[in-house]
């Protein structure tokens, strides 16, 4: 057969519609309007709600009310502790990156412009429900009050270490509070959490799950494992995509075509997915409920995209104004989260800025304290945990091959000292 | 007889009936025990492991699982960081690799880098090995490539007796639990003479049919001595424990063989002892040669019995490619192979 008249075929390379130097544009982003999204019953059929992901459940209005079927209506006292956990979470985040330019950490990870989003499902959902987070959920954490010289051991890596010296500065685990153990590879934990779920229904127990993947991360098998799982044993789960444009460096339209929003996936499987506006505190927590609703009453999972925008670099290793526009992040057409969450507690007259500049001074010198407090026990590679550390939590019982090669290793350290053998 | 201890009731059971009673005990005794995977539930499993255990424990302990070998271990994984027993089975050892990532990154690794907060004890159930004309998705032995994962352990029982105690032992095992079951023998012992009349375990003669209906377990990290020798000690585990007894008979040399039973943890004192005692040691297994985990017993043997050792070590294995279809028994490192290595090795001068 002659094909010489076909037209040759050419490979899409997905690029963002703007790069360094250029205008920013954000054209592409549909913010509807506050408060317009219904709100359906928890035990609403999946068929009724198809339309849902393609529209963005807000909130908070551009003159900072809390509007619509989706505002969870909380105390002035509930959205201040929502707002400190947000602002100790940013200026932990500016402390401890700063840190790391002092040589004091190996790595830091930011999670400014995404606060509202672990602080408030931390305050929304349950002790016992079990979150599995990613490595910019720190809000959780702060929302519970983890001890912060705590935090600056972990990520300093000294001989106080709440991981002993064997995980990587802010990659967390708190069992305590609810916070599964993280690590650097994404995705694999989207099943843990269907799983942990499945476990709690098996058990008859009434605890949930809560688990995170970023918007590249869909992209991952583990992604689509876990919302197969979930669909077919109805697990109690809330599975949300933090979708905040990037993946280091690349654009969310490697992982899905820019007009395709995540919660969309959930079509496939067969569960209601929402899309929400994850720059705004009061729609996180109510659509969180929602979810949490259906799932402890046997409703099953809900996938919910958190649209928002990872305004500083991926890491201590990256420099965003390398791929995207300078200033790209003051474009963001949903705002701010701590500033939209401030505005609307001083629209509501519990909050004025004399106030919130009291808390930033007061979170910045408690920030400033832990961070001392953690120094004097020692930053990276001044200090670190016992080395009989390294060899625990291995296995649950070390096995000969352990123990030879810590008794090697302190031989050795013996010698080096000129202290005898020890134990 | 009063006053005496009754001897515990036991019934003839092949492997695929051992390690169901395994399963059945287990359940029966901790409610945090569940079982599922591909076709495991109603059906009872494309190799009747799980057969009946629905039926006896219920819909929700016993279950089967979509296609998803990464899905099946991650699940499991999270049920067993909420605290329970999952023993979830993967077909065929030939598709565990798409559960890699789950069991390297993740069950192995959980424990310790939560520093001691969070632990996954799950049993990976997988049939291995070849000699069924399985072809290369129905025959691999990916042992090696599991011992090498610190954090999980790797056990390979090689007969009925074994398989209860050692699966028991497994699922109550705190640590994440590889269990490769020798397919080839899971109805009979299998002495690699493909041309032979098949045994099966009932008529077998061998005392490790005879399997104890009640529990019990078989301690991790212990080999058996399979059989006593002076000349020579062969290291084998699963199929290969009887290639070896057939391999030694055909032979004549006077071997002992050392059945490892699980090679993470492994039985050190037992090898090291052994070849102190003869002088010489042989390692058989169905696994390609190459990096297989035969390198690392040779390996270790070489570090802590090189004053005792009368000849090279070495290692009869599979050949290093795919496991060929058409070429099962030109591959498979049967006794032929196993007699000529022992007899060269003895009389090396």
């Amino acid at each position: 057969m002659n094909k010489s008249n076909l037209p040759r075929l050419q490979l899409h390379i997905p690029e963002p519609p703007t790069r360094p130097g250029e205008d920013v544009s954000f054209a592409h982003v549909n913010r509807g309007e506050a408060g317009a999204v219904r709100r359906p019953d928890i035990a609403v059929p999946e068929s009724e709600v198809r339309d849902m992901p393609y529209e963005l459940i807000r909130v908070l209005d551009d003159d900072h009310h809390a509007v619509g079927p989706w505002d969870p209506k909380l105390a002035p006292e509930t959205l201040i502790k929502g707002l400190r956990a947000m602002v100790l979470t940013r200026v932990f985040d500016d402390r401890l990156f700063r840190a790391h330019r002092q040589g004091k950490t190996s790595f830091y990870m930011k999670s400014t412009g995404e606060e509202a989003i672990a602080a408030a499902q931390s305050m929304a959902l349950d002790k016992g429900d079990m979150f599995f987070p990613t490595y910019r959920a720190a809000a959780w954490l702060h929302a519970r009050e983890y001890p912060l010289v705590t935090l600056c051991n972990q990520i300093f890596s000294n001989a106080e270490d709440p991981l002993a010296g064997k995980q990587l500065p802010i990659l967390m685990s708190a069992r305590d509070y609810d916070f599964y153990s993280i690590s650097g590879n994404l995705g694999v934990r989207f099943v843990h959490a269907v799983g942990w779920a499945m476990a709690s229904a098996y058990k008859n127990d009434t605890k949930i799950s809560l688990a995170y993947v970023g918007d590249g991360t869909t992209a991952e098998g583990d992604f689509h494992e876990a919302m197969t799982f979930a669909a077919a044993y109805r697990a109690p789960t809330i599975l949300c995509v933090t979708n905040n444009q990037y993946a280091i460096s690349s654009f969310a339209g490697f992982a899905a075509p820019e007009r395709l929003p995540f919660a969309a996936k959930a079509l496939a499987y067969g569960f209601p997915g929402i899309k929400v506006d994850g720059n705004d505190f009061l729609a996180v927590w109510g659509a969180t409920q929602w979810a949490a609703e259906r799932a402890r009453t046997n409703n099953g999972p809900t996938l919910i995209e958190f649209y928002t925008y990872r305004a500083e670099g991926h890491s201590t290793s990256d420099d965003p104004s390398a791929y995207r526009p300078k200033d790209e992040a003051s474009h963001w057409p949903l705002g701010d989260p701590v500033d939209r969450l401030r505005d609307h507690l001083i629209a509501l007259g519990a909050w004025d800025m004399e106030r919130h500049e009291a808390l930033v001074a007061e979170l910045k010198e408690k920030v400033k304290v832990a961070v001392k407090e953690a120094e004097a026990i020692g930053t990276l590679g001044q200090s670190k945990p016992p080395i009989e550390e390294m060899f625990e939590d291995v296995f649950a019982e070390k096995d000969w091959r352990l123990k030879e090669q810590m008794r090697e290793l302190k031989a050795r350290r013996a010698r080096e000292t000129g202290e005898g053998e020890g134990a | 007889m009063s006053g005496e201890e009754a001897a515990p009731e036991t019934r003839k059971m092949n492997m695929i009936q051992a390690l169901n009673s395994a399963l059945d005990t287990a359940m029966g005794r901790d409610p945090d025990v569940l079982v599922f995977g591909e076709d495991v539930g109603y059906f009872g499993g494309v190799f009747r492991v799980t057969e009946g255990l629905q039926k006896k424990h219920g819909l929700t302990r016993c279950f089967d699982a979509p296609l998803t070998e990464g899905g099946i271990i991650g699940a499991a994984i999270g049920m067993g960081a909420y605290g329970l027993r999952p023993v979830p089975e993967i077909q065929f050892a030939d598709y565990i690799l798409p559960a890699y990532d789950q069991l390297v990154s993740e069950a192995a690794r959980l424990r310790y880098r939560s520093n001691g907060e969070f632990w996954a004890p799950l049993t990976v159930r997988t049939p291995y090995g070849g000699g069924i004309f399985g072809g290369q998705t129905h025959s691999q032995s990916p042992e090696a490539i599991f011992a090498h994962v610190t954090g999980l352990k790797t056990v390979i029982p090689s007969n009925p007796y074994d398989a209860k105690g050692l699966l028991i032992a497994s699922i109550e095992d705190d640590d994440p639990v590889l269990f490769l079951e020798p397919k080839r023998l899971y109805n009979g012992p299998f002495y690699g003479r493909p041309d032979e009349e098949l045994k099966t375990w009932a008529n077998s003669g061998l005392p490790a049919a005879e399997v104890p209906t009640a529990h019990y377990s078989v301690p991790l990290g212990r080999a058996s001595l399979v059989r006593e020798g002076s000349e020579v000690t062969v290291l084998a585990y699963g199929t290969m424990v009887h290639v070896a007894l057939a391999g030694i008979a055909d032979s004549g040399v006077d071997a002992e063989l050392l059945d490892l039973r699980s090679i993470v943890p492994l039985d050190i004192d037992a090898i090291t002892a052994s070849v102190r005692k003869t002088g010489r040691c042989i390692i058989l297994h169905e696994a390609s040669r190459f990096g297989g985990f035969g390198g690392e017993l040779s390996a270790l043997v070489q570090e802590r019995c090189f004053d005792y050792l009368r000849a090279p070590i070495e290692r009869v294995a599979g050949y290093d490619m795919p496991y060929p279809h058409a070429f099962e028994w030109d591959y498979f490192p049967g006794p032929i192979r196993l007699a000529d290595a022992l007899k060269s090795t003895v009389s090396y001068k």
